[in-house]
């Protein structure tokens, strides 16, 4: 699985966020965040992020990551979903449920 | 040195100077300056013996002028006007017109309206702020250290205690109201943009040594029963318009429909009437927000079940405790602040329904505030911490953007003190091991409820011992953080620079906390 186009996921409604994946050939993981909670969770949410691109096996990428103050798992489960439709998957492709999507 | 709920007040705070000489000190608990004096500080003002038709003036720039304000002095404003006011932006462009500086605000509150005077911040006109409430642009402004003293953040009680203690002296206080006479006799109903009482300004207008009363709507004298007498104004000016009537009395505050608030609003009702003060002839405050709003709602049934009435309800008045008066199941309303366009139409008809003035709603300092009689109060949050101290003014990013209010005043002073608030707000944890910035001490906090459950603080025995009796549930606050934390996470510790920004004044004077200048987050 390769993510071969912009792959997006997420709102900007409270507790959501937004994740933006660009693909590119080099230059490893450009992340970008904003949050609303930035002071107390940024640390954690960045993490978190590359965690999660880490286990789909995403090296090189521009991420946009924008917060309004989601749960860790509403940003793995986001992450996971803007690298899926970068990949061009469709409803019924298949999935590693339990594997990388945790 | 650390005070009494375990801040660590630096040099740099306790050694700002007050108007009148007095040192600060750290806080050292509730009711420390019980029984003890203050020499309150008259204005100095001018006598006007002979015979003068009107003190009516052209402009507020003419008003300015007359009040000799210079470099370097302190200009008042009230807030009752709140996110429709137009006086302060009004006034503050006008003195800077006329090229003075070195000015601080000393108003009972300000808000996003007064998003201007930040500008004048930056700029280095306006030098000191001291207010309740500090919001929008101003909050950051100050909190990005730009403000040359620190902002003082009081208590509504608090302020008047400092007004009349002389912590603070009011060179000119300007006073929007809704109506007034050619000689300074200002109410609050009647005119174009009314806002119910003037409460909050009648401090302002005993203690500053010149008054101004500037009002969109002239009526013939004598404009009685006035809330600002003519005898304490020096000058009036009408302008077009005084503020935004729509935003000066915002519609009834809508009744919650979200079953989170609805489920904490039941439980603060159960919680009250299990307490042995929840008797015929009981006094009541509650807030204007959510959950604390439709407490009102769950109170009532219970009211009813004991078959009893409450004698009196005091506070920031709105619709719901008007409509529980009309049913005759509240004595007398004693207001202090409208919040809502039937809280206003309620104060212009019912008899029963009674403006009072800041010091006699929570002056810690005179000889006995409705505060101190009250049965109980039911207050919000934005944090509240294991030891049950409060914070409503910094949010989590540690900007400045709240108002201490009377949230400190009502729980000192009620007997049962209770905080109404969600466990988490997004990924915020509102119980939380320490709050950013305290603003009402942990030991005037009573009972905390929330939708994961309600704690009482260890120091009240009597309502613990009132719940286990009506079995109502009750845990230790620290399960309830614990609780915060599974879900959102540990929260990272702010970061901050040294500068002290805001001093956060207990209500008799001392110092319950400092805000530092935020340092901005590093990716």
């Amino acid at each position: 699985m390769e993510l071969k186009a912009v792959g997006t996921a997420g709102t900007l409604e409270s507790s959501d966020v937004m994740i933006t994946l660009e693909p590119r050939d080099s230059g490893g993981i450009d992340l970008t965040l904003e949050s609303s909670v930035l002071n107390q969770y940024g640390r954690q949410i960045k993490a978190e992020v590359l965690a999660s691109l880490e286990r789909l096996g995403v090296k090189n990428a521009k991420v946009i990551v924008n917060d309004h103050g989601a749960l860790d798992c509403t940003i793995k489960a986001r992450v996971e979903c803007a690298f899926y439709r970068g990949c061009g998957c469709d409803m019924d492709g298949r999935f590693d449920w339990g594997g990388v999507i945790r | 040195m650390k005070n009494a709920v375990g801040r660590e007040i630096p040099e740099e705070a306790l050694a700002v100077e007050l108007k009148n000489g007095r040192k600060y000190e750290p806080y050292q608990g509730k009711g420390y300056r019980d029984g003890k004096y203050i020499k309150k500080a008259g204005p100095t003002s001018k006598i006007y013996q002979k015979p003068q038709e009107s003190k009516l003036l052209p402009s507020i720039r003419d008003a300015i002028i007359a009040t000799g304000l210079k470099d370097g002095m302190t200009v008042s404003f009230h807030h009752h006007f709140r996110d429709g006011d137009y006086i302060v932006n009004m006034v503050m462009k006008e003195i800077v017109d006329l090229g003075i500086k070195d000015i601080t605000i000393a108003a009972s509150s300000l808000g996003s309206a007064h998003d201007p005077i930040a500008d004048y911040i930056e700029q280095g006109i306006v030098t000191g702020i001291q207010t309740s409430g500090i919001r929008g642009r101003m909050g950051d402004v100050v909190s990005h250290g730009k403000l040359k003293t620190p902002a003082i953040l009081r208590s509504h009680g608090g302020r008047v205690r400092a007004v009349e203690e002389g912590d603070v002296h009011i060179d000119v206080a300007f006073i929007g109201a809704p109506t007034s006479d050619e000689y300074g006799n200002a109410r609050a109903l009647g005119g174009k943009g009314d806002c119910g009482v003037l409460s909050y300004a009648v401090p302002d207008s005993e203690y500053a040594d010149k008054v101004v009363v500037i009002t969109d709507t002239l009526v013939p004298y004598p404009n009685f029963p006035p809330s600002i007498h003519g005898v304490n104004v020096d000058y009036v000016v009408k302008v077009d318009e005084i503020g935004n009537p729509k935003k000066i009395a915002s519609a009834a505050a809508r009744m919650t429909q979200n079953p989170r608030d609805l489920m904490m609003a039941e439980n603060t009702a159960k919680v009250i009437a299990a307490c042995p003060w929840f008797k015929e002839g009981f006094s009541f405050q509650t807030g204007a927000g959510g959950p604390s709003l439709a407490v009102n709602r769950f109170l009532e049934p219970l009211m009813d079940e004991k078959g009893i009435k409450m004698a009196w309800a005091i506070g920031g008045i709105t619709g719901p405790i008007c409509e529980l008066q009309r049913k005759g199941k509240v004595g007398k309303i004693i207001d202090v602040q409208d919040f809502d366009v039937a809280a206003i139409e309620d104060i212009r008809t019912n008899p029963n329904h009674f403006e009072m003035t800041a010091s006699e709603y929570a002056n810690p300092a005179n000889k006995g505030a409705f505060v101190n009689k009250l049965d109980f109060v039911v207050l919000a949050a934005l944090e509240v911490d294991i030891d049950f101290n409060v914070n409503v003014i910094t949010g989590s990013d540690g900007v400045l953007r709240g108002a201490p209010g009377g949230h400190p005043d009502t729980a000192e002073g009620a007997k049962c003190c209770v905080i109404v608030t969600p466990l988490t707000r997004g990924r915020m944890a509102t119980i939380c091991e320490h709050v950013v910035t305290v603003t009402t001490p942990g030991d005037c906090v009573d009972v905390v409820v929330t939708d994961y459950g309600t704690a009482v603080n260890p120091a009240r025995k009597d309502i613990i011992e009132a719940l286990d009796k009506a079995g109502i549930k009750h845990v230790p606050i620290k399960e309830l953080q614990e609780k915060a934390y599974s879900l959102v996470g540990k929260p990272d510790d702010l970061q901050w620079k040294d500068k002290v920004v805001a001093i956060l004044e207990a209500r008799d004077g001392t110092i319950l906390d400092v805000v530092r200048e935020i340092k901005p987050y590093e990716n």
